[in-house]
C-alpha cells in the first residue's frame, strides 16, 4: 500500500443555478491576459449540449484520454514514436474555432463618435486580430438549451437513446436540462501528462495537484488533444500550455481555490482523500462497466489505523491525516457513495466527483401537467425525465446499475426530509425507500446537513501546507531576501 | 580578401554566436524557448506548409551530414550512374518538397490576419533567410549538376578544414557564386539561431521515448 494524499473535490450538481460566478472568478484571476483570454480553465455547460470547446467529449474527434487494448493501456493520441512524428502537424488539435474567438467591444466609438442621426454602437471586435468580428459562436452559445437543434441533438451522450427517448427529450413540454461545471479533474493517470512530448507536466507528489512548468514546456500541444476533458489549453501568444492551477496559491494560504470560494450556490466541497498509489496502472485497465467502483475503490479510509500508519510511513503529517478524516469529499464519494466521476470511460481517474442531478424533480405528469396530488410527489427511479443511460453516460461510465442506486439514494434522503418536514409521506413509504437505499436515518441527516446548510468550513477542509517549511528545502530564503518573490525574474514575453 | 572574411573569419563568428547565444538564452530565460507553434489558430494552411517543409529539410540536412561525415561512402555509392541518378533525383525532390512547404509557410504568415498577431519581425528576417537558402541550394542542385559528387570534394575537406582550425579556401575559391550565396546564408541562418524561433531545434523531445507515462513531483524528499 503506497498511500498518497490528493486535493479532491465534489461537485453538488443539484444545487447548481448555472450563474457562471465560478467562471468569471477564475477569469478575472488568471485568463484575462493576452493569448488566454479564450481560456477557461472554469466553464459552466449545460447537458444535454455539446459543450466548451465544442464536442469535447466525442474522442473520435480529438483523441483524448487513455484506449484499453487487451492488457495494454496507451494515450488516444497515440503511442511514444507515433506520437512525435505528428509533432509538426497535431492532426487531433482544437482549433479557436472549435472554442470561440474572444471578442471584446469598440467601447471608445461610444464617446468618439461624430454627431449623428443615430446612437453611436459598440461593435465587438476581434481580441485575436483586432478586426470588426461577425460574433458566430461563444463560450456558452447554448446556455440552458439555446440553439438545442444545433447543439444538445448533438450531445454525443445521446448516441445510446433511442429515436424515441430522444425525441422525448426535446419535446417543449418536456424539455430538460441541467449543469455541469468543469474545471480540471488533476488526475491519477493524467494523460495531458503522459502525452507532454517534453515531459513539462507533473502531479505534484504532497497534494495531487497536475501544473504545467512554463519554463519546460515547448509548445508541441499533445496535451491539449490528450486530455480527455480539453482541460489544457494552448495559449497562442507565449506558445505555451496554461491549465488550472486549482489556486494553489491559494491553497497554500489557507484558502479555497477563486472557483470554490465564490460559488453562488454553495455546490463545491473540497477536501483530503487517501489513496492507494500502487493500484493506479491496475484501476485503469478495469473493464468500463466496474470501472467506477474500481476508482473509488482506490480511495482509502482515513480512519483505519492500517491507513493510517501507512500513510505516516509515506510522510503524510498528522495534519493531513486529520484533513482527510473529515474532508467532506470521503463523505460524499465513499461514505455515502453519492458523488460519481466525469465519464471514467476516458480512464484518467479524475478526481473530481460529481453528485448526479435529481433535478428536474422526478414527478409523474398526467394530461400535460404535473400531478401533485399523486402519493409519489418524487416519482420514481425509472421514470426519471433524463433518461437514465444518459446519466449513465456521463457519470459512471455506461453502468446504469451504478447511478440508479445514488439516485435512489438523493431520493431517499429527499422523502425523508419531507416526511419530517412536511409529514405528508406515509412512514412506509420513507422507510420502504430508505431501506432500499441502503440509507440510515442518521446518515439521511447527515447527508441533509452536509447538502443544505453546511458552513464554509465543512464545505472546504484544507489541509495546512506549511509552505514556509517545504519551500526552505527547495530555496535558500534569505538569498532572496529584498527581492519580489520566487517566481519569474523576466516578463513573461513571448520568444522572438 | 571577401572570400577570405566569408569562408574563413565568419564560419567561426556564426558558431560561437550561436551557441553562446542559444545557451546564454537558455540559461536566462528557458521560457522564450518553444515552437511558437500557430497551428491553434490556423491549422489547414499550416499542414500544407509545415509538413512537406519538416520531413524534406530534415531529409535534406541529414544528406549533407552524410556528405561531411561519409565522403568515402558517397563517393563509392556514386560509382555507379543509376545510383547517382537516384540519390540526386531523391535530394532534388525533397529540396523542391520543402520549398514548397516553406513557400506555403511565408503566404500564410503573411497574408492570414491571426498567424499575422503572433509574427515577430525576426519571423520574416528567418523566412526570408530560409528562402534565400533554399532556392540558392535548388539553384545549385539544377544549376550544377551531380552536386553529391562535387560537394564531397570541395565542401567536405572545407568543412574539415574549419574543424580543424585551419581554413582551407582553395576548395571554396572555384565555387559558383550561386554556391557561395548557399553556403553564406546557411551560416547566417547559423549565426543568428539564437535569436530566432530556431531554437526549437534543440528541444526535439528525443527522451519522451523512453520516459515513464507518469511524473510526480515531490517537494519534501519522501521518507523511505
Amino acid at each position: 500500500m503506497d498511500v498518497r494524499a490528493q486535493l479532491s473535490m465534489v461537485f453538488h450538481l443539484d444545487k447548481c443555478i448555472g450563474c457562471h460566478t465560478c467562471s468569471l472568478a477564475c477569469n478575472n484571476l488568471w485568463t484575462s491576459r493576452e493569448g488566454t483570454e479564450y481560456m477557461w480553465w472554469n466553464n459552466v455547460e449545460t447537458k444535454p449540449g455539446t459543450g466548451y470547446p465544442t464536442l469535447w467529449e466525442d474522442q473520435g474527434k480529438y483523441q483524448g484520454g487513455w484506449m484499453l487494448k487487451g492488457n495494454s493501456l496507451t494515450p488516444r493520441v497515440g503511442r511514444r514514436l507515433g506520437l512525435l512524428t505528428n509533432i509538426f502537424y497535431n492532426p487531433y488539435l482544437p482549433s479557436l474555432d472549435d472554442y470561440y474567438e474572444p471578442w471584446t467591444y469598440q467601447y471608445q466609438h461610444l464617446f468618439n463618435a461624430p454627431l449623428g442621426e443615430d446612437q453611436p454602437t459598440a461593435k465587438p471586435l476581434s481580441q485575436i486580430t483586432g478586426r470588426y468580428l461577425d460574433i458566430e459562436a461563444g463560450p456558452n452559445w447554448d446556455d440552458d438549451l439555446s440553439g438545442s437543434s444545433v447543439y444538445a441533438r448533438n450531445d454525443v451522450n445521446l448516441a445510446e437513446l433511442t429515436p424515441l427517448e430522444r425525441e422525448s427529450l426535446f419535446r417543449l413540454e418536456q424539455m430538460v436540462f441541467f449543469y455541469i461545471p468543469r474545471i480540471c479533474n488533476h488526475c491519477l493517470n493524467p494523460a495531458c501528462l503522459a502525452v507532454c512530448p517534453s515531459g513539462a507536466i507533473y502531479k505534484r507528489g504532497e497534494d495531487g495537484i497536475v501544473l504545467v512548468s512554463q519554463e519546460k514546456c515547448r509548445g508541441w500541444r499533445f496535451c491539449v488533444s490528450g486530455c480527455p476533458y480539453k482541460k489544457t489549453y494552448y495559449n497562442w501568444k507565449t506558445g505555451k500550455a496554461e491549465k488550472c492551477i486549482l489556486c494553489y496559491p491559494r491553497l497554500e494560504t489557507g484558502q479555497a481555490p477563486a472557483c470554490f470560494h465564490t460559488c453562488v450556490g454553495r455546490i463545491r466541497y473540497l477536501g483530503v482523500i487517501l489513496y492507494d498509489a500502487e493500484r493506479i496502472e491496475a484501476t485503469a485497465k478495469v473493464p468500463d462497466n466496474d470501472l467506477v467502483a474500481a476508482q473509488l475503490g482506490l480511495i482509502l479510509d482515513p480512519g483505519d489505523a492500517a491507513v493510517v500508519a501507512a500513510a505516516r510511513r509515506n510522510g503524510i503529517g498528522d495534519d493531513w491525516i486529520a484533513a482527510a478524516q473529515r474532508s467532506p469529499v470521503y463523505k460524499f464519494v465513499k461514505e455515502w457513495g453519492l458523488a460519481l466521476p466525469l465519464h471514467a470511460e476516458f480512464r484518467t481517474l479524475p478526481m473530481l466527483f460529481y453528485v448526479p442531478p435529481l433535478l428536474p424533480v422526478i414527478a409523474s405528469m398526467r394530461d400535460g401537467s404535473y400531478d401533485l396530488a399523486e402519493a409519489e410527489f418524487f416519482g420514481r427511479v425509472e421514470s426519471a425525465r433524463v433518461p437514465l443511460k444518459y446519466m449513465a453516460r456521463l457519470f459512471s461510465a455506461g453502468n446504469t446499475e451504478t447511478i440508479k442506486r445514488v439516485i435512489r439514494k438523493l431520493l431517499a434522503v429527499r422523502v425523508y426530509q419531507r416526511a419530517k418536514a412536511v409529514g405528508d409521506i406515509a412512514e412506509e413509504r420513507v422507510a420502504a425507500m430508505m431501506a432500499e437505499a441502503d440509507c440510515t436515518a442518521e446518515q439521511a441527516e447527515q447527508i441533509a446537513r452536509l447538502t443544505s446548510v453546511p458552513r464554509f468550513d465543512d464545505r472546504f477542509a484544507i489541509p495546512p501546507y506549511h509552505r514556509e517549511e517545504t519551500i526552505e528545502q527547495i530555496e535558500q530564503l534569505m538569498r532572496h531576501k529584498g527581492h519580489v518573490g520566487f517566481d519569474f525574474n523576466l516578463p513573461l514575453e513571448r520568444g522572438l | 580578401m571577401v572570400d577570405l572574411f566569408l569562408f574563413g573569419i565568419f564560419p567561426y563568428v556564426a558558431v560561437v554566436i550561436a551557441v553562446g547565444g542559444s545557451i546564454w538564452r537558455y540559461v536566462r530565460n528557458q521560457f522564450t524557448y518553444s515552437s511558437l507553434s500557430s497551428q491553434f489558430l490556423e491549422g489547414r494552411q499550416l499542414f500544407w506548409g509545415s509538413v512537406p517543409w519538416h520531413y524534406g529539410i530534415i531529409a535534406v540536412l541529414v544528406g549533407h551530414l552524410i556528405g561531411v561525415f561519409f565522403p568515402a561512402g558517397v563517393k563509392a555509392f556514386n560509382s555507379v550512374p543509376v545510383r547517382l541518378y537516384i540519390l540526386e533525383g531523391t535530394a532534388l525532390a525533397m529540396g523542391l518538397l520543402l520549398l514548397v512547404g516553406l513557400v506555403i509557410l511565408v503566404v500564410r504568415r503573411s497574408t492570414n490576419p491571426r498567424v499575422r498577431m503572433v509574427t515577430t519581425p525576426m519571423d520574416m528576417v528567418l523566412l526570408a533567410l530560409l528562402l534565400i537558402t533554399v532556392v540558392a541550394g535548388i539553384g545549385v542542385a539544377i544549376f550544377y549538376r551531380w552536386g553529391s559528387a562535387w560537394f564531397v570534394t570541395t565542401a567536405t575537406p572545407y568543412i574539415w578544414s574549419l574543424v580543424k582550425l585551419s581554413p582551407d579556401l582553395k576548395y571554396v575559391a572555384s565555387l559558383p557564386v550561386l554556391a557561395k550565396i548557399h553556403a553564406v546564408a546557411a551560416l547566417v541562418l547559423i549565426a543568428v539561431f539564437p535569436f530566432t524561433r530556431l531554437v526549437h531545434i534543440v528541444s526535439i523531445p528525443f527522451a519522451y521515448l523512453w520516459r515513464p507515462y507518469q511524473i510526480v513531483m515531490w517537494h519534501r524528499r519522501q521518507v523511505q
